[in-house]
């Protein structure tokens, strides 16, 4: 049976039995509309009802200092490579964050593999919780098709008022709801509530966010390298990297030597960095492949919606509005998909009405 | 830890130290058991601790064994301190990297090798390496261009590139001194002056940034074909592992796809020349 039912009352249970076994993060209220992925003991700290976290999950996949090696130069170059996992479970992830993680997962399992990387995903527990509307104004998951789950999760939850229904995706998954003896199988009611459910979210989430069918976007892109959108951008960014960061599929890095006060001793880490830092291209010859910050705001929009279509095959965006809500310039990546189809003449107001896409069946 | 850290350096030794310039010192290598076992155009990333790691092309070719060569202007923190190395001392070392010369496709073709100032470091590898197979290759010109002759690496080696009967060497500078008897002007002077079969000739053009774009716009009017001009792009080749970001180049990630390209694959990016 892949779907199973956890009462109201038995969501801190869930959260004890998974705390006995691993740390559990979820996204915890910090204040006015600011959520962050903290580790809980139990339920009652959880907040489902979240708009993204000011940082999506992907800390927990790479943070943003991680050791790489530690070295002892006493005696010449002496390096032993670190690989640090930690067991985790990650409580109460969105589908756009779900997202996120399946992009990081592509990018890192490409060869050649990154092991740090991998060690800490394989250490992870995912489960997932349904957005069952928007959370925000800057979200535009619909446009990405990221608005009801396509898997990268080992349980996902849904609300149905009452209790929670939960898919089951993998024997992680799978061995949680045997060895937590909280739940109870679904009956075909419960699963029709679900459709009902879904079936309220597609009139929620009608149409595009924004006025371009999905599978327009590549194109779109095509056209608009020399748009004049990335000249408005230019004047506006003040490179910050924000966007960047906040990003669930941002994962460029810097490599980064910190000797000990003994200076032979040390250890070399990544660290987050950005391609919105002035010198992110610079090369030790002094030439600076962006230098503009229009150029660099242009990289990280290719970035998202056009490179990773040849590689991928999906957009890197999303759609979790987290660069437009972190922009200390207002950058809107609404807005400025908007600009674009507007400079382009693609406008569709229709767009994502009838997808081409079918929309996935509640029951799999 | 017994893993397989894509982060994890060989032991490099340094065999010998030689200033080539006021600014360029040449390191030899070698790895304590084996060879470094590079294609022409390949790169390596050279550590020291505490210090950081660097992308370098490696200068030698891989027809020299045992050992292998770094040609390191100093511009940084790392090639600072590489500077301040002699023989004996210990760098670290990972890769080589990158997709380097096709060499299999070049064998049998002319070549026309364009570099400029720099540039002559990662393509005297190919050049080295294809005098020291010479038979397998057609007609062989050599154009190098600097800025001026204080800067010129590999004098003897030049030297005897110019001797050579089986290659043709031409060289330029933009600014001349007092001793100079060569050439004035930049390096797309030298082009228009070559005779070539443009369907068997293989352009390879390793230099500054800026210069691609004069050197390519010269090798298209002597009519050689686009997929026939190899180019080597320089990029802040970070990690090595197509992931830190830093060498993209539209989707392209340098270090991996790259550095050697050819101008058709490259020419509708935006950004890459």
């Amino acid at each position: 049976m892949q779907y199973n039912l956890l009462n109201k009352n038995q969501l801190n249970d869930l959260i004890s039995f998974l705390a006995r076994e691993q740390k559990v993060v979820a996204p915890v209220a910090q204040g006015l509309n600011n959520y962050a992925f903290t580790e809980i003991k139990n339920g009652i700290q959880a907040t489902l009802n979240y708009i993204p976290t000011t940082l999506p999950p992907k800390k927990y996949f790479m943070p943003q200092r991680e050791t790489l090696a530690t070295y002892d130069t006493t005696q010449g170059q002496n390096m032993d490579p670190v690989v640090e996992h930690e067991k985790v479970a990650l409580f109460g992830v969105h589908t756009c964050d779900l997202a996120g993680i399946q992009c990081l997962n592509m990018v890192f399992s490409e060869k050649p593999k990154d092991q740090n990387y991998l060690a800490r995903k394989n250490a992870i527990t995912i489960i997932g919780y349904e957005c069952n509307a928007y959370c925000d104004r800057f979200a535009s998951c619909r446009l990405v098709h990221n608005h009801t789950p396509n898997g990268g999760y080992d349980l996902f939850m849904t609300n149905l008022g009452d209790k929670f229904i939960l898919h089951v995706n993998t024997p992680a998954g799978e061995k949680i709801i045997e060895r937590s003896h909280l739940f109870s199988l679904a009956a075909k009611a419960d699963l029709a509530a679900l459709e009902r459910l879904r079936q309220k979210k597609r009139e929620i989430f009608e149409k595009n966010e924004i006025p371009i069918e999905h599978e327009k976007i590549p194109e779109l892109f095509d056209k608009s390298y020399q748009s004049k959108v990335w000249a408005d951008l230019d004047k506006r960014c003040v490179a910050c990297g924000n966007c960047t960061n906040v990003c669930p599929s941002c994962y460029c890095f810097d490599v980064i030597d910190e000797p000990n006060l003994d200076l032979t001793t040390g250890r070399r880490y990544r660290q987050w960095d950005s391609c919105q830092n002035e010198t992110f291209a610079k090369v030790a010859g002094g030439e600076n492949f962006r230098k503009e910050r229009g150029a660099r705001q242009r990289h990280r929009y290719y970035r998202k919606f056009r490179f990773p279509i040849e590689k991928f095959s999906r957009f890197f965006c999303t759609g979790c509005g987290r660069c437009s809500r972190a922009c200390m310039a207002k950058i809107d990546l609404k807005e400025t998909l908007v600009s674009l189809i507007k400079e382009q003449g693609m406008e569709n107001p229709n767009a994502g009405r009838q997808s081409t896409i079918a929309e996935k069946p509640a029951t799999f | 830890m017994n893993t397989k850290s894509p982060y994890q350096i060989k032991i490099g030794k340094i065999l010998s130290v030689k200033q080539m310039t006021s600014m360029e010192k040449m390191f030899e290598i070698a790895l304590p058991g084996e060879d470094l076992s590079h294609a022409p155009g390949q790169f390596v990333e050279v550590s020291l601790l505490g210090i950081g790691e660097a992308p370098l092309s490696v200068s030698s070719s891989p027809t020299k064994q045992g050992s292998f060569e770094l040609v390191v202007r100093k511009v940084g923190k790392l090639t600072g301190a590489l500077h301040k190395l002699k023989a004996g001392d210990e760098v670290g070392i990972r890769g080589p990297f990158g997709q380097g010369f096709p060499v299999r496709i070049l064998e049998g073709n002319d070549l026309l090798f364009v570099a400029g100032g720099l540039g002559i470091v990662p393509l005297r590898s190919l050049i080295n390496f294809v005098i020291g197979n010479r038979k397998n290759f057609g007609k062989v010109d050599i154009l190098l261009g600097c800025r001026n002759p204080k800067e010129m690496l590999f004098h003897e080696e030049l030297a005897g590139w110019k001797e050579r009967l089986d290659v043709n060497f031409n060289c330029t500078v933009d600014k001349a001194d007092p001793d100079w008897k060569g050439n004035v002007g930049l390096i797309t002077s030298l082009i228009p002056g070559v005779t070539l079969d443009s369907e068997r000739t293989f352009a390879v053009v390793v230099g500054p940034p800026i210069m691609y774009k004069f050197v390519i716009m010269k090798l298209l009017d002597k009519n050689i074909p686009e997929r026939q001009i190899l180019i080597s792009l320089e990029r802040h080749m970070k990690c090595g592992l197509g992931k830190c970001g830093h060498c993209q180049i539209g989707n392209t990630y340098c270090c991996q796809d790259g550095p050697v390209f050819t101008y058709e694959k490259v020419k509708a990016i935006g950004g890459a020349i």
